[in-house]
């Protein structure tokens, strides 16, 4: 479902002496149907930046990244943001949304770009809310005013909303008790059941050992110094 | 009472038929005398996408929307616009058939209310007036209409007969956004919508826009300097700089991984908050 090849990154920075920045080089690999990968890696090792990569949010130098069967690095914005839409589902650490938009909303945002109808969206927004223990008066407010934990647990229910066959994790359960993280990993264990490929970065080790098949350390990535 | 209808439903998704882009623009240029105002752009839009143009004061940014809305003749290129009958070069049609075509499937939304809005009419009839451009006749149905979308943009009905002069910056901009599309255009330009208004009414109605983005499908070209409007509006990006188009892409990768030694200082001069 993710296949990633011949992988390499470079950032080069024009208003500080073009400074090129060789981050990756030759990255492979690849995530089955039903299956969780885990990327492992000391911070800084360029584990945010495949995740991004193939998410299409960064541009790859060279290489590629197959996912059902399109080309990241080569797929046109229009591709891609169709592919993002049904296919390709991102549970980021950080909520970014319009003010004043209420949680519910927020979470049924996906299946409405989909053309859900609103109350069936609506519905299934309500029941992942439940699910990952928001209570119910919050859900008409904007969850820009809620705790860093009750913002990941709404990232995590938006993510979760669609049956994307494709999923990218980035630390779903960094700030959550012990009884959310449950939940998360449940939900997680159930995408990959009914066939999601998963490609996911959890420092929290138990968790990590918990739902991931095999771990890809991206380490083996880093570009060799040229000196 | 028919005439008010003209096969426009404001509730209903456009059926989106066509294959090809909605507007597909090659070589659009336009010089001031020997200074560029824009130079060789060149993009397809496609139904229901939402186009971010960003630059600083003075890029081309204004000059191209203009010249791709008819309110300025460019000087060589092509700007093919899907209408009902086919695929036809705007700037090849002749004066009235644009006006039609800026009356129905176009809408403009300016920066400043005062140059979208008629300040001497009122709320209602603001809106009204753009329904009986196209045919509507029947005075009780252009005031349903007109209420209807007065309600959509969070205009409180009582406020119908007031003039826009006596309304807010924030309100004066959702009553020009209600008379733009209560017609059912499928491409919106938008100057700088949120450009005069402070933050908390910028957000009321960023997710104003985005709703109605969604519901009626349809595509919209902004022009903004603000990079966070367009983070939570657009799909795409086109960055320009004295004229010339640097960068285009998906709008959260050329903010996130910008290629271009302008966008890079563009995004990086953003005030962190």
């Amino acid at each position: 479902m993710i296949e990633i090849s011949g992988l390499s990154k470079t950032f080069t920075l024009h208003n500080q002496g073009s400074a090129v920045i060789r981050v990756m080089a030759d990255a492979a690999l690849s995530v089955a149907p039903g299956e969780c990968v885990g990327l492992i890696g000391a911070s800084g090792a360029g584990k945010s930046t495949l995740m991004r990569m193939v998410y299409g949010n960064y541009l790859a130098a060279t290489g590629s990244i197959v996912i059902a069967g399109t080309d990241i690095t080569k797929a046109t914005p229009r591709e891609i943001i169709a592919l993002r839409r049904a296919t390709l589902g991102y549970v980021s650490q950080f909520l970014r949304v319009v003010p004043r938009v209420p949680t519910l909303e927020v979470v049924a945002e996906p299946l409405r770009v989909l053309g859900h109808p609103a109350e069936e969206a609506r519905a299934r927004a309500a029941a992942l809310l439940r699910q990952v223990n928001i209570p119910e008066r919050l859900w008409s407010l904007s969850p820009t005013t809620f705790s860093g934990g009750e913002q990941q647990r709404v990232n995590i229910a938006r993510g979760f909303i669609h049956p994307y066959p494709a999923l990218l994790l980035d630390e779903p359960t960094a700030s959550l008790d012990a009884a959310n993280r449950e939940v998360v990993l449940g939900l997680i264990a159930a995408a990959k059941a009914r066939g999601a490929a998963i490609l996911g970065i959890f420092h929290d080790e138990a968790a990590r050992a918990q739902v991931c098949d095999r771990f890809v350390d991206v380490t083996a990535f880093t570009p060799q110094a040229a000196a | 009472m028919g005439a008010v209808e003209l096969g426009i439903s404001a509730k209903m998704k456009p059926e989106v038929t066509s294959v090809g882009p909605l507007l597909a623009v090659r070589g659009l240029t336009k010089r001031y005398g020997a200074r560029i105002g824009c130079a060789d752009v060149g993009f397809d839009l496609w139904p229901g996408e939402v186009l971010g143009i960003v630059g600083e004061s003075g890029s081309g940014k204004s000059t191209l929307l203009s010249c791709l809305a008819g309110h300025l003749a460019p000087d060589a290129g092509s700007v093919v616009f899907d209408t009902s009958e086919g695929p036809r070069d705007v700037l090849a049609m002749t004066e009235p058939e644009r006006r039609r075509l800026s009356r129905t499937d176009w809408a403009f939304v300016h920066q400043n209310p005062r140059d979208g809005l008629r300040m001497g009419v009122t709320a209602g009839g603001n809106v009204g007036e753009r329904l009986m451009a196209v045919g509507a006749r029947n005075y009780g149905a252009i005031r349903d209409r007109a209420t209807d979308w007065l309600g959509r943009v969070e205009i409180a009905a009582e406020r119908i007969d007031d003039r826009p002069s006596a309304f807010s910056g924030g309100m004066q901009q959702r009553l020009q956004i209600a008379r733009n599309l209560v017609t059912g255009p499928r491409l919106v330009f938008m100057d700088e919508p949120t450009g005069g208004l402070d933050v908390s009414v910028q957000a009321r109605l960023l997710d104003l826009l985005r709703g109605l983005v969604r519901e009626m499908g349809l595509s919209v070209i902004i022009v903004t300097h603000d990079l966070a409007v367009v983070r939570l509006l657009a799909d795409r990006l086109m960055v320009m700089k004295s004229g010339h188009v640097v960068e285009q892409g998906l709008t959260d990768q050329v903010l996130d991984d910008p290629q271009h030694g302008y966008t890079q200082l563009l995004v990086s001069s953003v005030l962190q908050v």
